[in-house]
């Protein structure tokens, strides 16, 4: 650098090299800078990317699942297929075919349609759900035996695909899963104006089923309910309780410090490891009943309390100290400080911590798969040891599923969950704005 | 009497004890204007014999629930002719079913045996004792204890001071509980696992290279003996959190270091709570998202490039596992980097350099420490991570590096071998106790060292 036979007839100062390094360089450095900077808009870019196409699959496949397919038919309330003996008994009406009845309305539809197996064809039109609605109809009231009604029955489910434009009608007819014939028929009772997507209330009222025209998330909601209320009873006093004592009264000793590392590693301990220790002991040890909302309730609970003690403890560490001495002062003792001044203070933080611990129960699912909350159930559980299913599990159970229509079911099951989801964080943001104090 | 009106009974009881008790104080001093000479308000002695008349009588009671199933079972079993009694457990287990079912009314009692009606009488007449036992006992208790305190009850009693004793008392049992949870999971976890190290040695679990857990019923069916090298499953759960935290943690960083070095206040007060939207979604939806969409997503740009991407390809998984804990780590790395004092960076610019130069030089290297720890807890938490791997990982144990195959993961293979009906002593069940012993010890052991870094870095800052 420094060879004599190099160096300019004026002589650069140390100061002008240092310079003019720092300007050649300059380009380069602002053009690191740039591309740094670009990184950074590209990552978040990608997050919110991931995002937007999340959400958005989500709604697109699951929004029509609001709507269903239903088939006008002029039902027949037949006596003589109903209550042949005229008894009016519930339970003979109870027991009769209703499914003849859907079958005879279809063939006053099409009058034309002969033949066994084409008539089979066009009694799969209806689904095998509607009977059970025309069951209830008459077991609600046993006048309209003989009556005639003009009834909105729901529609199979391949019906139904077809009429949101999932089963594209331009497919050859042995892909496609509807006959030509079929696909006749769906047209000339479209023009009729006796088919048609109506909004979809079965699958808010409804628990699960095998028909994916039947099944629908009330069970599960139900489910995810009970669950919920008992996590809520056990884990929000005792979380709060044990913030209350690490955060007021443990003196600094290794118990305390056992304590601590035990509840910072749980939060941090596999879900399904949870599911193991319900397994192990609340079914095999203690011997309570499987798929029950008790037992789902108590391991949410242990999985949800270290979240609800640290967000308690963090809201009781916000009380200032000077209303603790203040209450002191006034010859409060320990307890009544706490319960008087500190608890309805810290009362909103805990609140908030206790609504986003109960948000992670609600989505949790793979402990519950360990306790057997993974049954088909039909039933709306109405109890805490009647089988049930969640809300979660639901969606894991219907993503299983082979038929096509229940994609939409479970897109539209995890939207009931998202709501559900949305509605409790917007609680306890709106909670932790409105209760929020500067100190 | 049922066991809803036997506590309702006794809340009503401790209702009326603390009224008792806060009357009684009071009668000792002359009313509501000697009440001066009380020791303590006259709500605490009310609430003194309210606490002693409920706590004893309601664990007596949850004591008694948790027992008396099972002997009442026992003395059904030992009331039994002989030839049920030397039944096998499970051949017992389906008596005493029919026996259940006949007492619930759920078969009619024409189709029962004989002896299965002989049992479910006693079976019948037994739980009714039990419960009329368990109410005079819990009564006898919440009465007996009550009304002692309540004669207890002087103007010298330091009411307030017991009362707040008990509730210190309770504060304490309710912070244990974590330990409790700490010492089931370990003690349930390796008691199974114990059994299941009987039967296949723990080297064989841990080094074998071939996962078949389908035991045989019967002994000479083709491929009787199960496998339980649980090799291949450590390499699948190492592959697909591998390639979830490539995705995470350069997407999570960069844009961990955007928000909290680059962008404007009003932009990160909006974008960060977006991102943070990723971690409260439940992750039954990433599973379906992984299976349903990206899978399938997948498989067809595999087809288009000539590749063979199977259907339940790791990538899938893994990149949506990925994106689960970009939020994940994102906060972890956003708040060590805003803890990074101020001074530093000034004295970066100070001497010249650019802001990402900062950045690169001075302020990641000195969050380092704790972003390290951030992903240490990613790590445990891909390791983890159930429902994506069970709806869109595979099931076949398959020991491949290839992240277009199907590979299968520990928690995949739990879920997989304990769903369903399932016996408590096969080694089938028993694998998914090792292997989730194996996933506690793993996870465990990242949370604890990362915990520690993490909370090592930010005292060098306090």
């Amino acid at each position: 650098m420094s060879e004599p036979t190099l160096t300019p007839a004026t002589a650069e100062t140390p100061a002008q090299r240092t310079r003019r390094l720092v300007e050649k360089s300059l380009r380069r450095r602002y053009r690191a800078e740039r591309r740094f900077r670009v990184y950074g808009i590209v990552a978040v870019a990608l997050g919110l990317g991931f995002v937007a196409f999340l959400f958005s699959s989500i709604i697109s496949t699951g929004w029509t699942v609001f709507q269903q397919s239903y088939l006008k038919l002029e039902i027949d309330y037949a006596p003589d297929v109903l209550d042949p003996d005229g008894s009016r008994d519930p339970e003979v009406i109870g027991s009769a075919d209703f499914s003849a009845l859907i079958k005879a309305a279809l063939r006053k539809q099409f009058p034309d349609v002969e033949g066994r197996s084409d008539l089979r064809t066009l009694y799969k039109l209806a689904s095998e759900g509607g009977q059970f609605d025309l069951r209830q109809r008459v077991l609600d009231d046993p006048r309209r035996v003989g009556s005639q009604e003009s009834l909105w029955v729901l529609a199979d489910d391949r019906v139904d695909l077809l009429m949101k434009g999932e089963i594209e009608r331009g497919l050859p007819e042995d892909v496609r899963g509807i006959s030509d014939q079929e696909l006749a028929w769906i047209d000339r009772l479209v023009a009729d104006g006796r088919l048609e997507k109506r909004f979809n209330r079965s699958f808010f009222t409804r628990g699960d089923s095998r028909e994916p025209e039947q099944a629908g998330v009330w069970g599960a909601v139900s489910g995810s309910i009970l669950t919920l209320f008992v996590t809520l009873l056990l884990a929000f006093p005792i979380g709060v309780a044990a913030a209350i004592y690490l955060e007021e009264f443990a003196p600094q000793n290794r118990f305390t410090d056992l304590i601590e590392v035990n509840i910072n590693n749980l939060a941090a301990v596999p879900s399904i490891v949870f599911g193991l220790l319900g397994l192990a002991v609340f079914i095999q040890l203690f011997g309570l009943p499987r798929s029950a909302p008790l037992v789902g309730g108590l391991v949410l609970t242990l999985m949800t309390l270290p979240t609800i003690i640290i967000a308690s403890r963090a809201a009781l560490k916000g009380v200032p100290p000077s209303i603790r001495e203040a209450a002191l002062g006034m010859g409060a003792s320990q307890v009544q400080m706490i319960a008087h001044h500190v608890l309805p203070l810290a009362m909103p933080g805990m609140l908030t911590g206790a609504i986003i611990g109960m948000a992670r129960a609600l989505g949790e699912s793979a402990p519950l798969l360990m306790i057997g909350m993974v049954a088909f159930i039909v039933d709306i559980p109405h109890g805490l040891t009647d089988p049930a299913t969640v809300l979660p599990v639901q969606v894991y159970l219907w993503a299983d599923s082979p038929e096509r229509a229940f994609l939409e079911r479970t897109s539209g099951a995890i939207l009931v969950l998202l709501g559900f989801l949305l509605i409790m964080n917007a609680t306890a943001v709106v909670l932790r704005q409105k209760f929020e104090r500067r100190w | 009497m049922q066991t809803s009106t036997l506590v309702l009974v006794l809340l009503i009881l401790t209702a009326v004890a603390y009224r008792a008790g806060r009357q009684r104080s009071l009668a000792l001093v002359g009313g509501v204007k000697g009440a001066k000479h009380l020791h303590s308000l006259p709500g605490y002695y009310g609430m003194l014999t309210a606490l002693w008349c409920a706590i004893p009588a309601l664990l007596v009671l949850a004591l008694w629930h948790s027992f008396d199933g099972r002997i009442v079972t026992d003395m059904v079993v030992a009331s039994m002719p002989s030839d049920v009694q030397v039944l096998s457990e499970d051949e017992l287990s389906l008596v005493l079913n029919d026996v259940r079912n006949l007492v619930a009314g759920a078969i009619p009692a024409e189709l029962a045996s004989a002896e299965v009606q002989a049992a479910a009488a006693r079976y019948q007449q037994l739980e009714s004792l039990s419960r009329l036992a368990a109410a005079g006992l819990t009564l006898s208790i919440a009465l007996g204890l009550g009304a002692f305190v309540w004669w207890r009850i002087s103007p010298a009693l330091r009411a307030r001071n017991k009362v707040e004793q008990i509730v210190k008392l309770g504060l304490i049992v309710c912070s244990t509980i974590a330990i409790f949870t700490t010492v089931g999971i370990v003690i349930s976890v390796l008691f199974e696992s114990l059994r299941f190290f009987q039967v296949v040695p723990v080297t064989e679990f841990l080094f074998g290279l071939q996962w078949s857990p389908q035991m045989a019923i019967r002994a000479d069916q083709v491929g009787s003996s199960g496998a339980f090298g649980a090799v291949p499953l450590f390499t699948g759960t190492l592959l697909i959190a591998g390639l979830a935290m490539l995705v995470a943690v350069p997407v999570g960083l960069f844009a961990a270091i955007y928000l909290a070095e680059y962008a404007h206040r009003q932009v990160r007060a909006v974008v960060k709570p977006l991102l943070e939207v990723l971690a409260g979604i439940p992750t039954v939806v990433y599973g379906f998202f992984a299976a349903l969409i990206v899978g399938p997503m997948l498989r067809q740009a595999g087809e288009a490039a000539g590749l063979a991407v199977s259907s339940e390809s790791a990538l899938a998984a893994g990149l949506v596992m990925g994106v689960m804990i970009i939020p994940f780590v994102s906060s972890l790395a956003d708040d060590m980097l805003t803890a990074v004092p101020q001074s530093l960076r000034d004295g970066s610019y100070g001497l010249g350099a650019t802001q990402s130069e900062t950045i690169r030089r001075v302020v990641f290297p000195a969050a380092l420490p704790g972003i390290v720890g951030g992903v240490l807890l990613a790590i445990s938490r891909a390791i983890g991570e159930t429902m994506i791997v069970v709806m869109a990982a595979g099931l076949g144990a398959n020991l491949t590096a290839n992240p277009l195959e199907a590979v299968t993961t520990v928690t995949t293979q739990i879920v997989t071998l304990l769903v369903g009906d399932q016996e408590f002593d096969s080694p089938k069940t028993l694998a998914a106790f090792a292997l989730g012993l194996v996933l506690f010890l793993v996870t465990l052991s990242l949370n604890i060292i990362a915990l520690h870094v993490v909370r090592k870095y930010r005292e060098q800052y306090e």
